[in-house]
């Protein structure tokens, strides 16, 4: 069998640890083992009251969960290649992502998503300090990483060295923008097109361009 | 929307103010100058609807960008280095 803990008397897996023949393998903790948390107790208690008082029903909840889980960095890939190849959808993407979106059957939701454009003279990189805000119906949901205290902290403060760790370096001529989500919007990058993508169709672009490429830390992948 | 208090191109202060509650301005720009680089709109106060508040008051919402170099003193690279955020009016003074 893989590396799956799911059987512990088919000890057959190697891995980097030692515990006593007989003695069970330790259990991964499941979901209830550790305790709730104020706010989840009461995100959990706010639902319960909306589907009581009839604001919504618990099946349009689940429906809601689901979408959003659904949701992946192919539909940001889709924007991002339509927009290499057709000057006038960039155009009308820069001035409404939402609405641009929604030419490609994308629903981008209702809260506003400006995409800003990386340049030969400037490379942009999102955040958010306060939260976790990020342009979750066109990119799905968020990396644990761009959650991360040190993530938030530490590229509005050092963006260049953050860059540097996810193995972008961006030359010294040209300007690093960070954009720090705190409010109405929400922000994703439209990246440089790679050199050498010149003979690619608008589906073999789209394959070049990765989640990270959107949040801004990476750049799209070679061609 | 009437015309918004600081246009495009309008160098602002955050103020330096540390209220408690749910507040959107972030701590370490608070005090530093900065740029309208853009006017959002108009929007409810998210100081107020946190609390439920809704009495539909709306308050301007503006894009600030700021000099990497003006936040942190030390700031290692390009002087060109910027940073943009959304800011409401109610934490914005005229800078010099």
């Amino acid at each position: 069998m893989s590396g799956d803990h799911d059987d512990d008397r088919h000890h057959d897996h190697g891995h980097g640890h030692d515990h006593p023949p007989g003695q069970k393998h330790p259990f991964q903790p499941d979901l209830e083992d550790s305790p709730l948390s104020h706010y989840q107790l009461l995100q959990m208690a706010v639902a319960e009251l909306m589907i009581e008082k009839g604001v919504f029903t618990g099946e349009e909840f689940r429906r809601t969960l689901e979408d959003i889980d659904s949701r992946t960095p192919a539909a940001g890939a889709r924007v991002v290649a339509r927009a290499w190849i057709d000057p006038a959808f960039k155009a009308r993407l820069l001035a409404d992502t939402n609405k641009a979106a929604a030419e490609l059957g994308i629903d981008a939701g209702t809260i506003p998503i400006l995409t800003v454009e990386n340049t030969p003279d400037t490379h942009n990189v999102i955040v958010c300090t306060l939260c976790s805000c990020y342009p979750r119906l066109l990119i799905g949901l968020p990396p644990d990483w761009y959650k991360s205290r040190e993530y938030r902290s530490r590229v509005v403060r050092e963006p260049r060295q953050v860059l540097a760790e996810f193995g972008t370096a961006i030359p010294d001529g040209m300007a690093v923008t960070v954009h720090d989500s705190t409010a109405e919007l929400r922000y994703m990058v439209l990246p440089m097109r790679p050199a050498g993508s010149e003979g690619l169709d608008e589906a073999a672009l789209a394959e070049l361009v990765t989640r990270d490429c959107m949040v801004g830390v990476t750049l799209p992948k070679a061609p | 929307m009437t015309a918004p208090r600081f246009p495009v191109g309008a160098p602002v202060r955050i103020r330096r103010a540390w209220p408690p509650g749910h507040v959107r301005a972030p701590w370490y720009l608070r005090g530093h100058r900065g740029e309208v680089c853009a006017v959002v709109g108009d929007f409810g106060n998210p100081e107020e609807l946190a609390y439920g508040r809704r009495d539909g008051a709306k308050l301007t919402l503006y894009r600030v960008r700021f000099r990497q170099t003006e936040i942190w003193p030390d700031y290692a690279g390009p002087t060109a280095d910027t940073l943009e955020t959304e800011i409401y009016e109610n934490w914005l003074e005229p800078a010099a």
